[in-house]
């Protein structure tokens, strides 16, 4: 009985492999789109206009405020309405992308508070421009705050993408939906699912604990 | 454009987003109340000396931050009747959530009692102190103001989190919005008025956790 469902499973691997890739890809795109983006808005939103700062703020707020299910079918259902039509993967990426955005813009700002305003007076008293402020003096200190929360963030977004199955993409879930249908071993199955996101996720997570406890020594070195 | 956008069907279907507002809010108050026993659990076994509670914690709690929640509810549903116990979605809703989120207010839990300077139980030590005084008069109450912000954080995660429940086709919240996107063919009102009451939820919770740090004088909550 549970030789025949091993046998079964094993003809399934290829579908398994494609949903793996799609996870994969899937959360590698929204990862360099929202990393560059995050870090645009953070350092927007730490910049003097209070305007765009508010704007930033309130945005990162609603998409914090409401699910990441309903963000997807908002962006899926509802921008056809205006006339932008999207297949599953676009929506899915926009979704993500905007979602890592908005976390990492977070995360991005409280690096950047942390650096002390000495630093930036010092730059302004050098005559550095706001832009050789910014990359010279300011980020390269905050990427010791936010380097850590950035990696924990990514582990976020891979799992998180496993929301997208729910507008049909077969990513790694959707595949272990569609193959119990089949096997009917949801234990078996969703095991080997969730081992598939492990071996992915797992190494990140302990990659965010050695960051954190490496810099936080660095930071306290500094502190002396 | 959305020129058609229909409040009066908003307010035509109100009742079902009531009953599922309802639902999602009890839902996760149980669940939260669930994970917060998984939690205490896990932690207890988690700060043994001994390799033979702590590890099992230790690896549980990994499992589940290393996967997401959409594959343990699935596991879950999917899983549970296969051992032979057949329960309503609800019921494999309120357990996935529990389970989850214990996992993580567990190392909030320990977060908080590692706060606690080692001086601290040194001295009770020296006073003579027996290990449940100590943890009782010393180490909890001082741990409760460091946890209570990032618990509430966790809260407004769970609640988030539950929407993954209509997938299993709980009727709350979310899949109420689904039923008038696919009864009436109107996405845009069902996703749009459930997304403002989810957002009411979180400026709710996030009120309450910026209150409690205010009230307790500790940092402010991690959401």
């Amino acid at each position: 009985m549970i030789w025949q469902q091993l046998q079964s499973l094993a003809g399934s691997y290829p579908l398994a492999l494609r949903g793996l890739g799609m996870t994969v890809l899937l959360s590698l795109i929204s990862l360099v789109l929202g990393t560059l983006l995050g870090f645009a808005l953070g350092i927007l939103r730490t910049g003097g206009n209070r305007l765009i700062s508010g704007l930033i703020g309130a945005w990162v707020d609603l998409i914090r405020g409401t699910p990441f299910l309903v963000q997807i079918f908002l962006i899926f259902f509802i921008l056809p309405e205006f006339g932008i039509e999207l297949d599953a993967f676009t929506a899915g990426i926009i979704a993500l992308t905007n979602l890592a955005a908005c976390f990492i813009c977070e995360i991005v700002v409280a690096g950047i508070r942390s650096v002390p305003t000495g630093q930036v007076e010092a730059a302004l008293a050098s005559g550095l421009s706001r832009w050789q402020r910014m990359r010279q003096v300011v980020l390269p200190q905050a990427m010791r705050i936010v380097l850590p929360p950035l990696v924990g963030q990514y582990v976020l977004l891979i799992k998180d993408s496993s929301v997208v199955s729910a507008i049909g993409l077969t990513d790694l879930t959707r595949v272990g939906w569609l193959v119990v249908q089949r096997v009917p071993n949801g234990l078996l199955v969703f095991f080997l699912v969730g081992a598939g996101y492990f071996i992915v996720c797992y190494p990140l997570i302990m990659l965010a604990r050695r960051l954190e406890q490496r810099m936080g020594a660095a930071h306290g070195e500094v502190q002396l | 454009m959305l020129e058609n956008f229909s409040f009066r069907t908003i307010v035509e279907y109100l009742p079902l987003f009531g009953q599922g507002l309802v639902t999602t809010v009890w839902l996760s108050a149980l669940s939260f109340v669930g994970a917060l026993i998984v939690g205490i659990v896990l932690c207890a076994m988690n700060l043994q000396r001994g390799w033979l509670f702590r590890a099992p914690a230790k690896a549980y709690i990994d499992a589940v931050r290393a996967t997401p929640l959409l594959a343990q509810l699935y596991f879950l549903y999917f899983g549970l009747p296969r051992l032979g116990f057949v329960l309503p979605e609800l019921v494999v809703g309120i357990l996935a959530l529990s389970l989850n989120s214990g996992a993580y207010i567990a190392e909030i839990i320990r977060a908080g009692i590692l706060s606690i300077p080692r001086g601290q139980v040194e001295a009770s030590v020296a006073s003579g102190m027996t290990y449940v005084q100590r943890m009782r008069l010393v180490v909890l109450p001082q741990a409760f103001k460091v946890t209570i912000p990032p618990l509430l954080g966790q809260a407004i995660v769970l609640v988030k989190d539950s929407a993954l429940l209509s997938l299993i086709s709980v009727s709350e919240l979310t899949r109420a919005g689904q039923l008038l996107a696919s009864d009436r063919f109107m996405p845009a009102e069902g996703f749009l008025t459930i997304a403002a009451f989810y957002l009411l939820l979180y400026y709710g919770l996030k009120g309450l956790a910026g209150l409690s740090s205010r009230w307790l004088g500790t940092a402010g909550a991690r959401t």
